[in-house]
């Protein structure tokens, strides 16, 4: 048992999941540090032209893992084909990006493995040794995996950059599992959205973010007039949407946008790892909590400690001048 | 339709959280307890599901030492049917720390077992530690199917039909047979506060106890925690709430450019 496997993630649609990049540049450091070698496994039912994309980077191996029934993201069908690979290619680590459908089958293969997953890593130190946050955010955490089995880590947006990916060449192998249609227990249907989005954050300069500190719907018009008087987008973290408070479209975060503004002022938020990987992009970011220890005043630029009761109304007016 | 929904008891959101002195864990000498808010949102999803119905149960599982009584009385009066705490030791090798998550999925599915559901729910994830798996593994060790990030459940035919979260604002729907394990996701619905008869009821709702065993030996292992090293120089802004203002003004003109 040797070696280091990524399983790559392609949209429902068509095109990679971005994340698969950084898993994949994640995995060939891994491989670098451990002086073991590295390989990717593409799933689908129809994935040469995919694997096809590999054959300039640094790779062992590129597993073109195939079947019918893979055509659709399931679960069990993804479970199934890379229990079969994992037996075949033996790794010693698997690494995957730490998507929603990574989410969906990745502890149950572990399961099926007497494994654990070690989720949401944020960095990987010598040894190795993975690092996870607890406490969203406010504490690490490092992990080591224990016992002789394979190691199953999948790693956080933005930890590693994707065109960190080395060069080279990669021969490809068809592996093609034995799957059962009865082994599939669900039965996914097409993705959708709700509605045309309305407002697109990706393309503002200037976002002003409200999270939970902001207390109730009512104070959010003191965060709104500050908005309007920078010529602002509002935008908000998950709880201000799941309450309702402003629509889902402008929440900020891994289940919401993605943006990178010149300036991300953000009120009354903490910094859960969920928000930031969808705001970390930002220029400037300048933040407004009452708890010195949130971890949003770990990636801000500049920070303000207090009530923001009293500082964004201020705020408004000194910028109104 | 019977309705398990597995709940954690996780340290309050704004609780200052320190590291213990063993360095692997947190001190929970001065945390406050609540429950796990994705959790709660799984409460909600069973009790609404069981009042459309008109009919069934909703069984509250949680492992966790004496202290999580609190957070299972507030599920009892937030309207769940009964309770079944699996009670851990406080620290040490029999605690819940001391479990990785196939620990603490084995201690759930174990409990779950014997209970035979049609449907189990649980938060997607825990605040606390944030593997977002028990669920997952849960299901696995039960070998029933699940799915994750739910943000609806209803009946189809024999089965449920669920719409799934994705990412960027996406969704799906799935079908799949019952039993079934969901885990749920933050927003679907609106969380409920307990009435005061709903405190008053819980009192004669039933709890089942049960000791959980020594813990097997973790996969997962950790190996020290720590506060997270700032990874950008925050330059802190102090002063008044005018004086700060004004600082930042100087600076969305000057720095940032955007005034």
């Amino acid at each position: 048992m040797s070696g280091v496997l990524v399983v790559m993630e392609q949209k429902a649609g068509s095109g990679w999941n971005r994340m698969s990049f950084e898993a994949l540049a994640a995995s060939q450091k891994l491989a670098a540090d451990l002086g073991v070698a590295c390989s990717a496994a593409v799933i689908g039912s129809d994935v040469a032209a995919l694997a096809a994309e590999f054959g300039d980077k640094k790779l062992e191996t590129v597993w073109t893992v195939s079947h019918a029934l893979l055509a659709k993201y399931t679960a069990d069908g993804w479970c199934a084909a890379l229990q079969q690979l994992i037996a075949e290619a033996k790794p010693q680590y698997v690494v995957f990006p730490h998507t929603y459908q990574v989410r969906d089958f990745a502890p149950a293969l572990a399961t099926r493995l007497k494994q654990v997953l070690i989720s949401d890593v944020t960095a990987i130190h010598d040894g190795p040794v993975f690092v996870r946050q607890w406490m969203q955010g406010k504490l690490n955490a490092d992990y080591r995996h224990a016992g002789e089995g394979v190691c199953l880590v999948s790693v956080q947006a933005g930890t590693f950059r994707a065109d960190a990916v080395e060069a080279g060449s990669a021969a490809v192998k068809e592996f093609a599992p034995q799957i059962d249609a009865a082994q599939i227990r669900t039965t996914p249907g097409e993705p959708f959205r709700e509605a045309a989005q309305t407002v697109d954050l990706t393309a503002a300069p200037v976002i002003v973010s409200v999270g939970r500190g902001i207390g109730e719907q009512e104070n959010l018009s003191i965060v709104e007039e500050l908005a309007a008087a920078l010529g602002a987008e509002i935008a908000a973290s998950r709880p201000i949407c799941d309450n309702g408070w402003l629509p889902m479209e402008r929440q900020v975060g891994s289940s919401g946008q993605t943006v990178a503004p010149k300036l991300y002022l953000a009120v009354g938020i903490s910094g859960a790892i969920q928000h930031l990987v969808g705001m970390k992009g930002a220029k400037t970011v300048i933040a407004i909590n009452k708890d010195p220890d949130a971890p949003i005043f770990e990636i801000a630029d500049i920070g303000v400690v207090g009530d923001l009761f009293e500082i964004v109304p201020a705020l408004t007016k000194a910028i109104k001048g | 339709m019977k309705i398990l929904v597995a709940i954690k008891q996780v340290p309050e959101r704004d609780a200052q959280v320190r590291v213990a002195a063993d360095g692997r864990s947190i001190d929970e000498g001065d945390a406050a307890w609540t429950i796990n808010e994705p959790d709660a949102y799984a409460l909600e999803e069973a009790l609404q599901l069981k009042e459309r119905e008109g009919a069934g149960e909703v069984v509250v599982l949680c492992a966790g030492p004496e202290r999580a009584t609190s957070t299972i009385r507030e599920a009892l009066a937030k309207g769940a049917d009964r309770a079944i705490h699996i009670v851990t030791a406080e620290e040490g090798a029999e605690s819940l720390a001391a479990r990785d998550t196939l620990g603490v999925a084995g201690l759930l599915a174990e409990a779950a077992k014997a209970e035979s559901p049609d449907l189990i729910l649980t938060g997607l994830q825990s605040d606390d530690l944030g593997a977002g798996q028990t669920g997952v593994v849960m299901a696995e060790l039960l070998g029933v199917p699940h799915a994750t990030l739910i943000m609806q459940v209803e009946r189809a035919g024999a089965g449920l039909k669920v719409k799934r979260e994705l990412e960027d604002g996406w969704f799906q729907h799935v079908e799949m047979p019952l039993p079934a394990l969901l885990t749920i996701q933050s927003g679907g619905n609106r969380l409920r506060y307990a009435t005061l008869m709903g405190i008053k009821k819980a009192k004669t709702k039933e709890t089942k106890t049960s000791e959980a065993g020594a813990a097997t030996t973790a996969v997962a292992e950790i190996v020290k925690v720590y506060p997270p090293e700032r990874v950008k120089r925050t330059e802190m802004l102090t002063g008044s709430a005018d004086e700060i203002a004004a600082k930042i003004v100087e600076k969305l003109k000057f720095e940032v450019k955007v005034l």
